[in-house]
């Protein structure tokens, strides 16, 4: 290994090629050609990714200068004509709300289910049951958004007219009539759809903690809950913390499961239970079909906005990660 | 000693009583009778009540059997048990409350799309068959998500497993750590910007039509990332002393790393890059803006609107009637097939070849 990093840092001058076979610090051909390769190819993915950063930007920059209203607090999405007005404010508001109703559904239970997996269900069940569960976060966001726009809207005008009747007063749980093709909705279904890689994430965790700190904790007479209280739960957090980021990443991005079950509208609604609003990659997806040019550099720019919020969220994940890993690390 | 002897509890006559270590618990049959009795009172109160939803019903049973259970719990055995009590009630009906979506997808998935999905459904094409009409098929949906997802494999594989090499076997110093940063960085994109990246270089710069190569280029970068990781694992798995042991013989290192370190790690690396295939064949928003869609057969990625299976779902779903919301199911039945074979494959292949223990 450490020839090899010699060789890639400081190849040797030519005049010493009638030695190299004595010295042992030969750069065969075949070396340098694998390396060249295996090091372009990451070059290639940096240059990828520069390319979506300066891409992105500059088509925003062309729409962004086209808009004749505030981009950021426009509450209209028009980008055709002589005179194009869209904002951002109403995919914004609509985007955080439905990921924030997901994730404040879809933790506690993906860490119920979890902590059921690791220490609850019979030893025999637990290793199927993370299988299956790893399973079904490989089912395509097209087919939940089928069944939330089939099965699930459906289904929900019940509940949420029981919503109306006793929460109704707050305004934000007022329902009127009709599908349940609202922000709410795309929430459960979005909730649904992370459930599987929260949960994978928080259980592979769960099962890291020692041994040592859940014998402690049973030898002193705690019971089951007071063992993942105390020793469980605290080894775990940081591990939840990040699952639910990546949640929240996927949450942000999801395109098709919204543009299926969400009848969008460019108005910012208080009820979450009455149709309307929209999100940044359902507005993409709804809106792509009409667009001309112009309006699909709109589209773009607003796609701008989604990538710099999904890479915070993402980058916090992985700094939580980072850190554990230290820890960990450290502790074992 | 003497202040344990002295907490004994004392009779009035002084003489010590016998210590139990046992504390008091309910019967092992408590919990299915009080489940019994649960539901019998929920559905005992809905019926009384006239609720006439079974999922109201069911909402009072569970509501009386945890409440019941903590209340008997903390009266016989402590508070400190009665909370565990309900700590476990609440985490099973975490896993039930998840169990039932999940469950309940598969299920109408199954069931609807089972319907119409034949051997004609899976041969034909659209055509010039109205929406609302029964019959057609997803043949041309096929051929496009196999030559989409074929292309982007060949272009993200190859540098996704150069990407990992390099990361693994080489990689020192600030452009490794740069890398390694930016693949984590893709992991997160969502693929509808990957899409808009495409869109905005081949067809809005480039100038290109829409094809299915366009819409491979835009999986390929979903793709990378993923198979950076997977493989990247994998290669770290590989014992140094198997490399150690070949450069020590005098072979290149290049052919170490094709010889030694590839073969070992294959079986974990095919595992990789099959589970994101599975990934990027369910994607359908680059594709969606990307490569449109068509009713008709066009077996050219390079030119012209192709269809893709996600993508034929979604616009069958949009048309709206009952015949294309049946073609719908039974696509989506199909696509779901595919990614769980795939799935299941590739785990099977990461079983078998996984190095086994016990046995250097």
């Amino acid at each position: 290994m450490n020839t090899a990093s010699s060789i890639t840092d400081t190849p040797p001058p030519p005049r010493n090629d009638e030695h190299s076979a004595v010295s042992g610090k030969a750069v065969r051909p075949g070396d340098r050609i694998f390396l060249g390769l295996s090091r372009g190819s990451g070059i290639a993915l940096l240059v990828i990714m520069a390319a979506i950063a300066v891409f992105l930007t500059y088509r925003s920059v062309l729409a962004i200068s086209g808009d004749k209203a505030n981009f950021l607090t426009t509450l209209d999405w028009n980008a055709t004509g002589l005179d194009p007005k869209f904002g951002i404010a109403v995919l914004a508001f609509g985007t955080v709300v439905s990921s924030v109703i997901a994730m404040v559904i879809a933790v506690p239970v993906a860490v119920g289910i979890a902590l059921f997996i690791s220490h609850y269900a019979p030893r025999k069940l637990s290793s199927p049951l993370g299988y299956i569960i790893d399973l079904l976060a490989a089912v395509p966001s097209i087919i939940y958004g089928l069944w939330g726009a089939l099965f699930l809207v459906p289904h929900l005008s019940g509940f949420y007219s029981w919503l109306n009747d006793y929460l109704g007063w707050t305004g934000i749980f007022s329902y009127s009539q009709g599908a349940a093709r609202s922000l709410f909705t795309v929430g459960i279904l979005l909730a649904i759809m992370i459930l599987p890689i929260v949960t994978s994430v928080s259980r592979e965790v769960f099962l890291q903690v020692p041994k040592m700190h859940e014998e402690a904790a049973l030898a002193l007479g705690a019971t089951r809950w007071e063992v993942i209280w105390m020793s469980v739960l605290p080894f775990g957090r940081s591990g939840v913390i990040s699952a639910s980021m990546l949640g929240l990443g996927r949450a942000l991005g999801e395109t098709m499961a919204v543009a299926t079950v969400l009848s969008p509208s460019f108005l910012i609604n208080t009820s979450l239970l009455d149709p309307g609003g929209g999100t940044f990659a359902q507005n993409i997806a709804s809106k792509f079909s009409e667009a001309d040019e112009f309006g699909q550099d709109a589209l773009i720019a607003s796609g701008l906005v989604l990538f710099v919020i999904t890479l915070l969220v993402n980058g916090a994940a992985r700094l939580i990660i980072a850190r554990r890993k230290e820890y960990s690390g450290a502790a074992a | 000693m003497s202040t344990v002897t002295d907490r004994r509890p004392v009779a009035d006559g002084g003489t010590p009583l016998p210590v139990s270590l046992k504390q008091a618990r309910l019967p092992r049959w408590t919990p299915p009778v009080l489940a019994l009795v649960a539901a019998g009172a929920g559905c005992g109160i809905g019926l009384g009540a006239g609720l006439d939803s079974t999922v109201q019903w069911g909402l009072i049973a569970v509501l009386i059997f945890i409440l019941g259970t903590f209340a008997l719990a903390a009266g016989v055995e402590g508070t400190r048990q009665a909370k565990d009590r309900l700590a476990t009630s609440l985490v099973w009906i975490a896993f039930l409350l998840a169990v039932v979506p999940l469950a309940s997808l598969l299920w109408e998935t199954v069931a609807r799309g089972s319907k119409v999905l034949d051997g004609y459904f899976l041969s034909h094409s659209m055509g010039t068959l109205p929406d609302a009409m029964p019959g057609g098929g997803i043949y041309h949906a096929i051929i496009g998500t196999l030559e989409q997802v074929g292309l982007a494999t060949l272009i993200a594989a190859p540098l996704g497993l150069l990407t990992a090499i390099y990361l693994v076997e080489y990689g020192r110093g600030r452009l490794a750590k740069v890398v390694t940063f930016f693949v984590d960085v893709m992991t997160g994109i969502p693929s509808i910007v990957a899409g808009l990246f495409v869109l905005s270089v081949w067809i809005l710069i480039l100038g290109f039509g829409p094809s299915g190569f366009a819409g491979s280029m835009a999986l390929a970068i979903l793709m990378m990332p993923v198979v950076v990781r997977s493989t990247e694992e994998m290669l770290k798995l590989v014992p140094n002393e198997l490399r150690e042991a070949s450069l020590a013989l005098g072979v290149p290192k290049w052919r170490t790393i094709l010889k030694v370190v590839l073969p070992t790690s294959i079986g974990g690396i095919t595992t990789g890059v099959m589970l994101s295939i599975a990934r990027i064949t369910g994607e359908t928003a680059p594709v969606l803006l990307l490569v449109w869609g068509a009713k008709t057969i066009n077996n050219n990625p390079f030119e012209d609107a192709q269809q893709s299976l996600p993508l034929y779902v979604f616009q069958q779903w949009q048309q709206g009637s009952e015949a294309s919301y049946d073609r719908a199911w039974a696509a989506a039945l199909v696509l779901i097939a595919f990614v769980m074979i795939l799935n299941l494959v590739a785990r099977g292949i990461a079983r078998w070849k996984a190095p086994r223990g016990g046995r250097s």
